[in-house]
């Protein structure tokens, strides 16, 4: 345990990406297993303890400090992790050396939700408030200390000398504390076989295309869905559905899951039957909105497998028969893709059309039109590029349709977490129902944090402080005196909330100083755009 | 009878006592203060009468030039200030002068403890803990997450990062006025007898506190070293000074932060620190309960800070508080 929070203190202590790849090298090279794995795996989000919970630590600091100073505590850190490791009381003895992680495995992942709380104190109880910490964000999850699963892998590689692509390709097949993976990295055993189980290959992602124009002869022009990439792979009779972030989501979509038996390793959209997207090009698919009713589902009954049946538009092939198909341009895999479609079931796999057009003009002609189709826009592919992890300059571009925008009222903010915790950061504005002047009210339309840049984040900040009318905990009522002008990507009714509207990927594009809350858009104006 | 405190009254710019038409520590001018330490936000400029001691009016000259009408009170010394109120300054143990104010109107004991620590510091005389009726207290750290370890450990982790990086310069930013001359002063109780080295904004509080009797040892101008003098060596900074342009003329410094913030870890990471250091010149959350306990007065009023904390620990020891909304204090410089 306390290599790893030392691991911590430095990661957290060390600001250059350089540091803190070479901090997690060192631990990788001396901390012995399988203590090393198990600080991997947190720092990968490798760890689930589904008898801990943040609920659980509330619960136990409940019973050892004042609710009401616990809470203002929590509020003021931003952090429950390190709120709880500075207010939990040292016993009156020592309760015994500090655990090793492999113990703190073995003692929080037997644990049951009734001796949960239990099991967690007595680790607590043998540790110092850097300690606590520790142990609390390892066994809680979200280390916050600004590295990536990315750069996890990264050091992997750089401790041991394997190429980076090997160790992300091996990894969907391991699990913590990665004991094959270690015995191949350090010891030369053999890699762990990707033909036998349903792997996961890392995505190659596109960079959002700018002022630029592309040659077409050079890269090929497709529509860019709105649902999720997938990736489904089918291995030794085994097919997966993972997610972009690699997730497993098999169990949410038995009806795509149970629709590929042929082995190959698909690229492509998730999507819901439906006639919003693309009805003039032959779409077929129902908005983002009526996909989400069916993602983050442990499991799906049979009638929403009927209500709203799922299917992937593919995009590339990386692999077919146990061939490797990512080093080959992406010509040759869309032939192979193309040549493998009829083999599929038409309900659950179409071919994501390619888009002819003569000239970027009559390109950019059909993304204005993107909007009304409800498409998310234009994906660019060069046409000799091999399929490669990551987003690589120059190979695949995004052209994303313009932002609706609208002008609301900052209404409440929130403190923000993690860096952002002392800084009135999460903002929360309205519309109008009416015209104010005729006894109108603003009702919250969405929240947003982030499109500001960090100066106009203290300027926020102070905003919220002088202009505050009330405080509800956390958080302030400021006196509905700042207009923000919202970017948002599109928006859809929402029962859930109380405007009837939900925002997607709303930000704050411009700060309106010169602008009079009165003059903020109306509630009408915003339902005028609703797509679905 | 029932303590009702009717003669000193929070007004939005400070506390206002009003048979004696004066203000303690006012965050505009006003023609009669009370000047309970020099930081800049309880020592504003522009007073016209101006009680403090002996210290902070030589803290306020230094940083204002001339102020109004200077009133010298010494620690303990028993003063009329007018219809019928007494004050007496009594040490408060945050920096340099830093006073308590005991108010003394009508048979009510009032005492003001501005801000306050009460922990052993080389450079100030210490809290001198007093019995009253009313204790307006301080609040800054007024959580129970914020406990202050002993300095002793924080300057010995400041001496083994040294240690550890002996080609670079351990770049410490700290308040000008009391975190610094303290951070120094403590360093030569530990034993480090090297050269200190002052960023310029430095350089007038501590021949100040030199003035006043504070030995600090051998402090030097970083504006005329090489780099070569600086590897290995500790630098003294103000905060703001720590990402600025100024510490690149510094061998890869290791940047340190004394501040009771430090104990916050999102807040270190904000700032850019490799090594915090909680140190802090204010009273901790332990000190804070412990000093309202001792002193037991009959209410308690908590002036800036964290003050909702406070307010409940009072709650929940059955001790009549309420919390003050005053404006100006900015308790983030600590």
């Amino acid at each position: 345990m306390h290599h790893f929070t030392a691991l911590l203190d430095t990661l957290l202590l060390t600001r250059s990406r350089h540091g803190k790849l070479a901090a997690i090298v060192r631990h990788l090279r001396t901390v012995p297993d399988p203590d090393r794995g198990w600080a991997l795996a947190a720092l990968t989000g490798g760890i689930d303890f589904p008898a801990i919970k943040a609920g659980v630590v509330r619960t136990l600091m409940a019973q050892r400090v004042d609710p009401v100073l616990w809470t203002l505590s929590r509020d003021y850190l931003g952090d429950t992790a390190e709120t709880a490791s500075l207010l939990w009381p040292d016993p009156p003895e020592p309760a015994g050396l500090p655990p090793l992680l492999a113990e703190v495995v073995e003692t929080l992942g037997t644990a049951t939700r009734a001796n949960a709380a239990a099991r967690l104190a007595g680790l607590l109880d043998r540790l110092d408030s850097d300690g606590r910490y520790a142990l609390l964000k390892f066994a809680t999850g979200a280390l916050r200390v600004g590295v990536s699963a990315r750069l996890a892998k990264l050091a992997f590689a750089d401790a041991f000398g394997v190429p980076v692509d090997l160790v992300e390709e091996y990894w969907h097949g391991q699990s913590p504390p990665y004991a094959a993976l270690f015995a191949w990295a350090v010891e030369g055993a053999p890699a762990p076989s990707a033909a036998l189980v349903p792997l996961y290959r890392p995505f190659m992602l596109a960079h959002p295309l700018e002022d630029d124009q592309l040659d077409l002869e050079t890269y090929a022009a497709e529509w860019k869905w709105d649902g999720i990439r997938v990736q489904i792979v089918h291995a030794a009779g085994q097919t997966r559905l993972f997610s972009r972030g690699g997730d497993d989501i098999s169990a949410a979509f038995p009806d795509i899951a149970g629709a590929l038996a042929h082995p190959a390793v698909i690229d492509g959209e998730l999507l819901v039957r439906g006639d919003t997207q693309g009805p003039a090009i032959g779409g077929g698919a129902a908005s983002f909105n009526a996909l989400q009713q069916r993602l983050g589902r442990k499991t799906v009954s049979a009638r929403m497998l009927a209500e709203s049946p799922a299917f992937v538009r593919c995009y590339d092939l990386l692999g077919a028969e146990g061939e490797d198909l990512r080093p080959l341009p992406w010509q040759d895999r869309r032939a192979r893709l193309e040549a493998l479609m009829p083999r599929l079931d038409p309900a659950r796999f179409d071919l994501s059309p390619l888009i002819v057009a003569e000239s970027w003009d009559a390109l950019a002609q059909l993304r204005a039109e993107a909007r009304d189709a409800a498409i998310e826009g234009i994906m660019f592919k060069h046409r000799q590029s091999a399929y490669v992890a990551g987003r690589r300059a120059g190979l695949w571009y995004k052209w994303k349709r313009d932002a609706l925008r609208i002008d609301c009222v900052l209404m409440y903010a929130q403190r923000g977490s993690g860096k952002r915790s002392s800084l009135y950061s999460d903002f929360t504005f309205g519309c109008w129902t009416a015209d104010p002047d005729a006894g109108g009210e603003l009702v919250p339309v969405g929240k947003a944090y982030f499109g500001f840049t960090d100066d106009e984040l203290a300027m926020l900040d102070r905003h919220v402080r002088q202009h505050t009318v009330a405080k509800f905990g956390p958080v302030r009522e400021t006196d509905k005196s700042l207009v923000f002008e919202v970017a948002f990507d599109s928006v859809h009714a929402s029962r859930r909330h109380k405007s009837g509207v939900a925002m997607r990927f709303p930000r704050i594009a411009r700060i309106r100083t010169d602008k009079p809350a009165h003059e903020a858009d109306r509630l009408a104006t915003l339902m005028a755009m609703i797509a679905d | 009878m029932i303590a009702d405190f009717a003669w000193i009254r929070p007004e939005p710019a400070g506390l206002y006592v009003r048979p004696a038409d004066l203000w303690i520590d006012p965050a505009r001018a006003v023609p009669r203060a009370l000047i309970t330490h020099g930081h800049a936000d309880h020592a504003r400029a522009g007073h016209g009468e101006t009680a403090a001691t002996p210290e902070t009016l030589a803290i306020m000259r230094e940083r204002y030039g001339q102020i109004g009408e200077a009133r010298p009170m010494r620690y303990g010394d028993r003063v009329s200030v007018g219809n019928g109120v007494h004050a007496t300054f009594l040490p408060a143990g945050h920096v340099l002068g830093s006073a308590q104010i005991l108010l003394e109107h009508a048979g009510e004991r009032v005492i003001v403890t501005g801000d306050y620590k009460r922990r052993a510091d080389p450079t100030c005389a210490p809290f001198a803990v007093t019995g009253c009726d009313l204790l307006i207290t301080e609040a800054t750290f007024g959580l129970p997450v914020f406990r202050h370890p002993p300095i002793a450990q924080e300057i010995a982790r400041l001496l083994a990062a040294r240690a550890a990086e002996p080609d670079r310069a351990i770049l410490v930013g700290a308040y000008a006025l009391g975190k610094a001359q303290r951070v120094i002063a403590e360093l030569r109780a530990a034993g480090f007898a090297d050269p200190i080295w002052l960023h310029g904004a430095m350089e007038r509080m501590c021949r100040l506190y030199q003035d006043h009797g504070v030995a600090l040892g051998d402090l030097r101008p970083v504006a005329g070293a090489s780099r070569g003098d600086l590897a290995g060596a500790i630098v003294i900074c103000p905060p703001s000074a720590l990402g600025d342009r100024w510490s690149r003329r510094l061998p890869d410094p290791v940047l340190a932060m004394a501040s009771g913030w430090m104990r916050v870890r999102q807040r270190v990471q904000q700032r850019g620190v490799e090594l915090p250091l909680v140190i802090s010149d204010h009273a901790d959350w332990d000190e804070l309960t412990t000093t309202i306990a001792e002193i037991a007065p009959a209410e308690t009023w908590i002036t800036h800070g964290r003050e909702e904390a406070l307010l409940r620990w009072c709650e929940l020891h059955q001790r009549k508080a309420r919390a003050l909304a005053l404006v100006g204090y900015e308790d983030e410089a600590e």
